[in-house]
């Protein structure tokens, strides 16, 4: 029946003008789709909008669904945090860094572990051989964390801690420095990782298995909920699962998935919905596929909004806003021509910002080679203060809203990662679909296709497949110093040497019998990291109680 | 006599997690029809050898993103020399600065692929460089 309706201005548009056009003059060989394979039109109008609402799709800020961003101000208000994250070598050594950071105007702490701590391992142990403070800080006993948190002071500014399957025994060190420093719980601000699902999907640090992981997740949830409120107790987090190789619309419905596991745990242990989804956040990978990226930030919010509200019954607005934390893509920078990174990363900070993320981590540079130079973190922090203070972006509130490709794309993202969710629902929830790795497949063919799109030049990375030169200027790059290992190591053994081994022996009953129970975890390891109990120490039980994970494995 | 296929470990060793790289480049040798055994994550260096030993491996392909690459690719190629293995070839990938390249090759490791690296290079190097043994 289409051929009685009259043709739109678009229509007309394309027949006499476009396609004609495109007949003598043909367009450039490129693939006309978004890096999630999106098919884009060569414009978008009007009619591109139909049967879209923009009281119900797009709305207000700071209401339902929160398309526009969560709160009613946005960055007129205040602007995002600033928060780059930072660890490596000794805790002095990023005490100093912290420090630094916050001297150049960062306004909030990100650590970063070495894997050894993110693992569940002593700096003294020897599968710990090679890795001692060279990803992350190390981190042992509440030694290291005391040197860690020197001179600053954690009632007054919030703290990130990238960690999951030990963040239990972080967020115990945390506290036991907040008591420390005379800091009652109420003030404490921060975030932990802790989310265990997307490790089992994407970054893959674990412990134990999933089922027993998120029961520690969800006893830190209730545990922040009531006692640490200013605490976000996980971050569910989408950027891992980007990393790892999935398109920007994987990336999205496995993190939704991955939240709404989350919540039907905590509400399946007897909290109300509305006692702590005010204190979930999230974090979101920020790609090169520029409007895709904003997309997909916005359809996050209008997502989880309905979900909250639709699925949980939630009342509060304030536990339909999706915060969220983003960073620029590690997997997007190049080995090559390293510069060129600056240039990307601040189009993707660009991104993040009309995206209307809360808060932002701007990659550096030389992150393909090490850990980033002093020089080059300040690069980054610059751009982000380059965004804020002179382009004018963050005047007005999502200055793209409205724009009829980005209200369509936000559509179309949103559809694509529903179908996702609707599969994962019908699997029953994320933890089986894990079992069976369906996330953990996906991904693998997602990346893999990009790889070939890569090998094949018919996806452009300049600089590598495309515009390459023999030399490129040298740069400098952070070295891990030998013997920071071998420091941590005497330093770990002096101190477990001088504890009492009763005291020890007794405070690892306890969190052993609070494993074994449904006695919440927390307390018991708060008492025990301050008797120094060590954070290997922690997890040795965890291995015991519950038993190590092993992947399937899925190439 | 007929050659058999040529069979490589593709393997993570050290705590890291990031398996983005040796997925791909284990999908890629199998797909251009050598025959892959993917060790899975957090392996020991003493697992690997084991694993390349025991899989009868003409070559193991080491992935470390995690900075800890002079320490876990000097103990697997100890290891392999250990056990009298040290017919099998070691290459390996990841974040690895130019000295450090240098120094592992210096001492026996075959070839290193840093970040850019297109996987027909890394195929073309096994199919140049391995051969099966007999």
């Amino acid at each position: 029946m289409t051929g009685e309706r009259p043709m739109s201005g678009r229509e007309r548009w394309e027949q006499e003008t476009y396609r004609a056009f495109v007949e003598k003059s043909a367009e450039r060989p490129a693939r006309f789709e978004s890096l999630s394979g999106i098919p884009l039109k060569p414009l978008y109008a009007p009619e591109d909008l139909e049967g879209w609402s923009y009281e119900r799709d797009a709305g207000y800020p700071g209401e339902f669904p929160f398309t526009r961003g969560v709160y009613p101000s946005m960055y007129r208000g205040r602007l995002w945090t600033m928060r780059m994250f930072a660890g490596f070598g000794r805790p002095e050594d990023t005490n100093r860094r912290f420090k630094y950071l916050l001297e150049q105007g960062q306004t909030g702490l990100s650590t970063a572990f070495d894997m050894p701590a993110l693992m569940g391992y002593d700096a003294d142990h020897p599968r710990a051989r090679g890795e001692v403070g060279k990803e992350g800080v190390s981190i042992s006993t509440l030694d290291d964390f005391e040197r860690l948190f020197d001179g600053i002071p954690l009632g007054d500014v919030t703290t990130s801690m990238t960690i999951n399957c030990t963040a239990s025994v972080a967020l115990a060190m945390y506290l036991a420095i907040a008591d420390q420093q005379g800091v009652g719980w109420d003030r404490v601000g921060g975030t932990v990782q802790n989310d265990m699902l997307k490790e089992f999907i994407a970054q893959k640090e674990w412990i134990c298995p999933p089922e027993p992981a998120m029961r520690i997740v969800v006893d830190m949830i209730e545990f922040a909920a009531k006692l640490v409120p200013r605490f976000n107790p996980v971050s569910i987090s989408g950027y891992h699962i980007r990393e790892a190789g999935s398109t920007g619309v994987q990336e999205l419905a496995f993190t939704l998935a991955d939240g709404l596991a989350y919540v039907e745990a905590a509400v399946a242990r007897g909290l109300h919905v509305d006692s702590f989804a005010p204190r979930l956040s999230f974090f979101f990978d920020v790609h090169n596929d520029f409007f895709e990226e904003i997309a997909k930030l916005r359809a996050a919010r209008r997502m989880w909004a309905r979900f909250m509200n639709e699925r949980f019954g939630a009342k509060k607005a304030e536990s339909m806003r999706l915060r969220t934390h983003t960073q620029t893509a590690g997997v997007s920078a190049t080995a090559q021509q390293p510069l060129n990174n600056v240039a990307r990363i601040a189009l993707q900070a660009m991104a993040a910002v009309l995206g209307g993320a809360q808060s932002l981590h701007t990659n550096s540079y030389d992150e393909t080679w090490a850990l980033p130079t002093e020089e080059a973190v300040t690069v980054a922090l610059r751009t982000q203060q380059i965004i804020a203070e002179e382009t004018g972006v963050p005047l007005t509130i999502d200055p793209l809203g409205g724009s009829y490709y980005l209200e369509k794309l936000t559509g179309e993202v949103e559809a694509r990662a529903m179908d996702y969710i609707r599969r994962i629902d019908a699997m029953g929830g994320m933890i089986r679909a894990i079992d069976q790795g369906f996330p953990q497949k996906e991904i693998a063919d997602a990346a893999y296709r990009y790889q070939l799109m890569d090998d094949r030049g018919e996806k452009v990375t300049v600089g590598v497949n495309a515009y390459a030169m023999r030399d490129t200027t040298p740069i400098n790059f952070l070295k891990i110093d030998e013997t920071v290992e071998l420091e941590q190591i005497e330093r770990v053994g002096r101190f477990k040497a001088a504890r009492d081994p009763a005291k020890v022996e007794r405070r690892l009953k306890q969190v052993a019998d609070a494993c074994r129970t449904a006695q919440n975890v927390m307390p018991v390891l708060i008492d025990a990291v301050k008797d120094y109990v060590s954070l290997g120490e922690i997890s040795d039980v965890y291995r015991q109680v519950f038993g190590l994970y092993r992947e399937p494995i899925i190439f | 006599m007929s050659e058999r296929t040529v069979r490589v470990v593709v393997a993570k060793p050290g705590l890291d997690g990031h398996d983005r790289g040796a997925k791909i480049v284990a999908r890629a040798l199998r797909d251009a029809g050598f025959e892959v055994i993917y060790t899975g994550l957090h392996q020991t260096p003493e697992q690997v050898v084991a694993t390349a030993i025991q899989e009868d491996a003409d070559a193991i392909g080491l992935s470390v993103l995690s900075g800890a690459h002079m320490y876990l690719f000097k103990r697997v190629l100890e290891l392999l020399k250990d056990k009298g293995a040290d017919d099998i070839a070691v290459f390996g990938g990841g974040i690895i600065p130019p000295e450090d390249v240098a120094a592992l090759k210096g001492i026996g490791v075959k070839e290193l692929f840093t970040p850019g690296t297109s996987t027909q290079d890394i195929v073309r190097f096994v199919r140049g460089n391995i051969r099966a043994a007999v």
